[in-house]
């Protein structure tokens, strides 16, 4: 197991040096820069400028110098745009807020999902199943895009329960709606696959023995059913964390939390190259992370993949 | 629901189940066509997508303004003047810079039809070829492409998707470009499962001995065989393609403006709505769910038509 | 102790209807071993299912299952529960999906009989062992915490036995034990059962295709065809003289190993359509020694034999 999760670990490394070599190359080849703008700088200025940043150097210097960087200092330079800020400053600030609606939403997104798909499966053609059946197809076709204009159409220009946007230090009121958001796709497609999982298990071989017990329902279901009906939602899991810092982009920009994708898009108008370079790392880097620890999760529950990992 | 549909395509046992069968017999194609025609929601679906393409094309001409042309009697009055209205001929109204909504609707759709229905195809195309090589070569080809995938889906596309954009222009073509790039992963890896299995039959080994070359083999041979599984992938990227346009043009690193795209249009009618000037959002993302419905139900129905066992 | 009166046993499908058992009637004794032989879909399994009230949702079934006095079909699920396991124990065909790969086999012995006769974890844990012993797991102190991928095919299928014997109940229900496994194993579980029934007096109901597994441990015989009964018989008369062409049939595809000259023949035709209740013989569509009437009629259980022809007519 300490094996498998440090040979993970190891893979990370060679794939974020790829994703930096690759980006880095991309936006210094593309035309325009940071310092561009429609009245051009002075020349003398100009080169005062990229001195100042290191950008008269060749470009493999430069990307040696900022690899060396994060490494020696987890330092990812200055900002290009934003004067007197850091990188480092912009994550600090941003990242934070992300992350803390970020994991509401996936509480929201398995709170609700999982139940909801467990109690259409056991009444199978019921009223929940329908439900659900609706709730998907609905979130298939309101992606958060189009699902969050109508949230704060309803709760705060029609309602006035809740505030259309900002964080104020991340009190509840500012947190329910971006979590909805941003969750309520992936919460109905995490109770589609709960509710399929669950029937397919409780139609299993494995629960007929368990009912040949005679043990009681509650019993089979908690005990025998539950575990095996939850692994594919839990691989799932993976997935859906990437595809919900995707959806985390919007959802700044949307309710102008103050989160970091703000900042990446504002980055990308303005050519920040280092504010985009070290956003896209965090990204990825969070990526790995929930990925690896939905499969660690996994390996620990599963007894077969955990014999096979040690 | 996309999502589970993939899974199935994409599980280890499913490729064996269905390599089972030859599916490119003519009779297969026919049983198909008219399992959808059964499908009374799915041909619907088909209408209401004709009907949104018929708009897109032809809504132009029913248009009194063009899509850039600003109102001016209406600029400084919109919330009063600028709704839907059939005297002044904005049948949709006008959006926040008093431009004509219905001509802006018309030709957002067509940027979202059209990166839509090329894009995507395109996409499925160039991820089942690789796939299709992948499974037939295999050996190192398929270990480095295996390993690209699982890269470059544990990677947020979005990251890619607006540095590109930011950097390489807005323009449609960019536009098309870039959603080829970020999606080259559709359909392979269902396709490579696929391949590998037919690669072992007789009636490959028999075009090998006939001395067809291995190209020929892949797409004479194996090609007809995988095509209803990249009909129905295709049906599942095109609206999934369209989300992301809308997406990252709503994150405003989408088409150019004057050009508009539905997704471009929802984040101004959505920017507006405190406002009161809710037809601006309401029309475009009406279109929007219409096509993503109809695109749904015929999806649904195509999947049901060519892989009738898992109903 | 166990007796089926007029069972029958249909399954709403999105074809229609299909009719498993048509008017079954057998019983069982205490200490007993009676075997129920047939081809797949012929509804053994699903009587079994029946007794232990398992059947699936679209099941309808008719008729009686007696035990001890109380009609199982008409008790609820409940009161099921009591019965399941504690009275009747039940073995099903494939030990690779019959236990439960999540849960270590401990877990799934010990719940029995916390459940049923409310032992402490402590106790469950001993009964355990004791009966992992009784059906010869060697080592199983060390494999308790074990789950159900760490074992061969035949050691799991000793699990299964171990399950059905935890509360020791008066009958079992033996669906096909042997059907997955390789043939040395098979002979081995065999021969546990055997001892097993023997040791605790338990009755046994063996349910399976295979008529050379009968031939060693039952007592009776109960032949299936079509969902109805064939023959009945004692084993030792039924090899002898067997009664019914079906009969016939399948001992004629059991290998002999005492006359290797002695060619194997296989029944013709294919199993019959259950959509509709059967109105004749339902093996005369292939029933070498068939005559007119045998399309028309049909034919009922008497002496044993459910054919229309006398015995001393067929070849």
């Amino acid at each position: 197991m300490l094996n498998y999760t440090l040979r993970r670990l190891l893979m990370v490394i060679p794939t974020l040096l790829i994703l930096v070599i690759f980006a880095f190359y991309l936006m210094r080849l593309a035309p325009g820069g940071p310092f561009t703008s429609e009245r051009p700088l002075p020349p003398a200025v100009m080169a005062n400028v990229l001195e100042r940043y290191g950008m008269d150097e060749p470009l493999y210097v430069q990307l040696w110098t900022y690899i060396k960087n994060i490494i020696c200092c987890f330092d990812f330079g200055p900002s290009f745009a934003q004067k007197d800020r850091t990188v480092n400053d912009v994550i600090a600030q941003g990242f934070p807020v992300t992350l803390t609606y970020g994991f509401w939403s996936a509480v929201f997104v398995l709170a609700l999902g999982v139940p909801l798909g467990i109690i259409a499966a056991l009444r199978h053609n019921g009223f929940w199943d329908y439900t659900m059946t609706g709730l998907a197809i609905f979130s298939q076709i309101f992606p958060n895009f189009v699902l969050a204009p109508l949230l704060v159409l309803l709760f705060t220009l029609s309602w006035g329960l809740l505030p259309g946007g900002g964080w104020n230090g991340g009190q509840w009121q500012y947190i329910v709606m971006p979590a909805i958001a941003l969750g309520t796709s992936y919460m109905a497609s995490v109770a589609r696959l709960t509710r399929g999982s669950m029937l397919e298990v409780l139609g299993s071989p494995y629960i007929r023995t368990a009912r040949a017990k005679g043990l009681p329902e509650r019993t089979i279901i908690l005990r025998h059913a539950l575990k095996p009906a939850l692994l594919p939602t839990l691989t799932y899991m993976g997935p859906v964390f990437v595809y919900m810092i995707t959806g985390s982009v919007f959802v700044d920009v949307f309710f102008s939390t103050g989160g970091i994708g703000q900042d990446f898009i504002d980055g990308a108008y303005s050519r920040d190259y280092s504010i985009l370079l070290g956003l896209a790392i965090l990204y990825a880097v969070l990526t790995f992370a929930l990925t690896l620890a939905v499969d660690l999760l996994y390996a620990w529950i599963d007894p077969k993949v955990r014999a096979g990992l040690s | 629901m996309i999502g589970a549909v993939k899974r199935r395509l994409n599980s280890a046992n499913f490729a064996d189940e269905r390599a089972g069968e030859m599916v490119a017999s003519r009779s297969f194609w026919a049983d198909a066509g008219r399992r959808f025609l059964r499908n009374r929601m799915a041909v619907f679906s088909v209408g209401m997508l004709s009907v949104l393409v018929l708009f897109a094309i032809f809504g132009n001409l029913f248009s009194r303004w063009s899509f850039e042309e600003i109102d001016w009697n209406v600029l400084g009055r919109i919330k009063q003047d600028g709704g839907p209205s059939l005297e002044n001929g904005h049948w949709f109204g006008v959006d926040e810079l008093g431009r004509d909504l219905y001509a802006r609707v018309v030709q957002g759709t067509r940027t979202s039809l059209l990166v839509g229905f090329i894009a995507g195809p395109v996409s499925v195309i160039l991820g089942a070829t690789l796939g299709a090589l992948s499974g037939y070569y295999g050996g190192r080809f398929d270990r480095t492409v295996l390993g690209a995938y699982t890269i470059w889906l544990a990677i947020p596309y979005i990251i890619f998707f607006v540095v590109w954009q930011a950097f390489f222009g807005r323009s449609m073509s960019q536009m098309i470009l870039v959603i080829i790039l970020v999606n080259w992963t559709a359909g392979l890896l269902i396709v490579r499962g696929q391949v590998m299995m037919l690669k072992n039959r007789e009636f490959v080994d028999a075009a090998r001995m006939l001395g067809m070359s291995d190209l020929a083999i892949i797409f004479r041979h194996l090609a007809p065989n995988v095509l209803w599984v990249v009909v129905i992938y295709t049906s599942l990227v095109i609206p999934e393609v369209i989300m992301m346009e809308s997406l990252v043009s709503f994150l405003g690193v989408g088409i150019q403006e004057p050009n508009t795209s539905l997704g471009a249009l929802l984040s101004e009618g959505a920017s507006t709505m405190t406002f009161g000037t809710l037809w601006q959002l309401g029309f475009p993302a009406a279109i929007f769910v219409l096509a993503q419905v109809s695109l749904f139900y015929i999806g649904d129905g195509l999947r049901d038509a060519l892989d009738p066992k898992e109903r | 102790m166990l007796s089926v009166e007029n069972l029958h046993i249909r399954f709403r499908t999105g074809d229609g209807l299909v009719h498993a058992v048509n008017d079954v009637s057998f019983s069982v004794d205490a200490g007993s071993r009676l075997a129920v032989v047939g081809e797949s879909g012929s509804g053994k399994s699903q009587i079994a299912l029946a007794i232990m009230g398992l059947l699936a949702k679209n099941a309808e079934v008719e008729g009686r299952i007696m035990w001890d006095g109380q009609d199982l079909l008409a008790t609820s699920n409940r009161e099921m529960n009591r019965i399941r396991a504690r009275e009747i124990g039940i073995i099903f065909q494939d030990p690779m999906s019959s236990l439960n790969p999540y849960m270590t086999i401990e877990r799934q012995l010990t719940e029995i009989v916390e459940h049923h006769e409310g032992m402490s974890r402590r106790a469950a844990r001993a009964r355990a062992l004791e009966v992992m012993d009784a059906v010869r797991i060697p080592d199983a102190k060390a494999r308790l915490r074990a789950y159900p991928h760490e074992f061969s095919g035949g050691m799991r299928q000793r699990i299964v036995i171990a399950m059905a014997l935890m509360c020791q109940p008066k009958l079992i229900l033996a669906d096909e034990p042997t059907t997955a496994l390789d043939v040395t194993v098979q002979a081995q579980i065999m021969q546990l059962l055997q001892d097993v029934q023997s040791d605790l007096g338990t009755s046994v109901v063996l349910i399976t295709h295979d008529l050379g597994v009968v031939a060693g441990f039952c007592e009776d015989v109960l032949v299936l065809y079509g969902g109805r009964v064939m023959e009945t018989a004692k084993t030792m008369a039924l090899f002898d003289q067997p009664g019914h062409p079906y009969t016939r049939g399948l001992l004629r595809a059991v290998p002999n190993i005492e006359d290797p000259s002695d060619a194997l023949t296989a029944i013709p035709g294919s199993p019959p359509n259950q959509h509709r209740f059967p109105v004749a013989c339902p093996f005369a569509p292939r029933c070498a020694d068939v005559v007119d009437t045998c399309r028309e009629t049909l034919p009922q259980l008497r002496d044993g034999r459910a054919c229309l022809r006398p015995i001393e007519e067929l070849t």
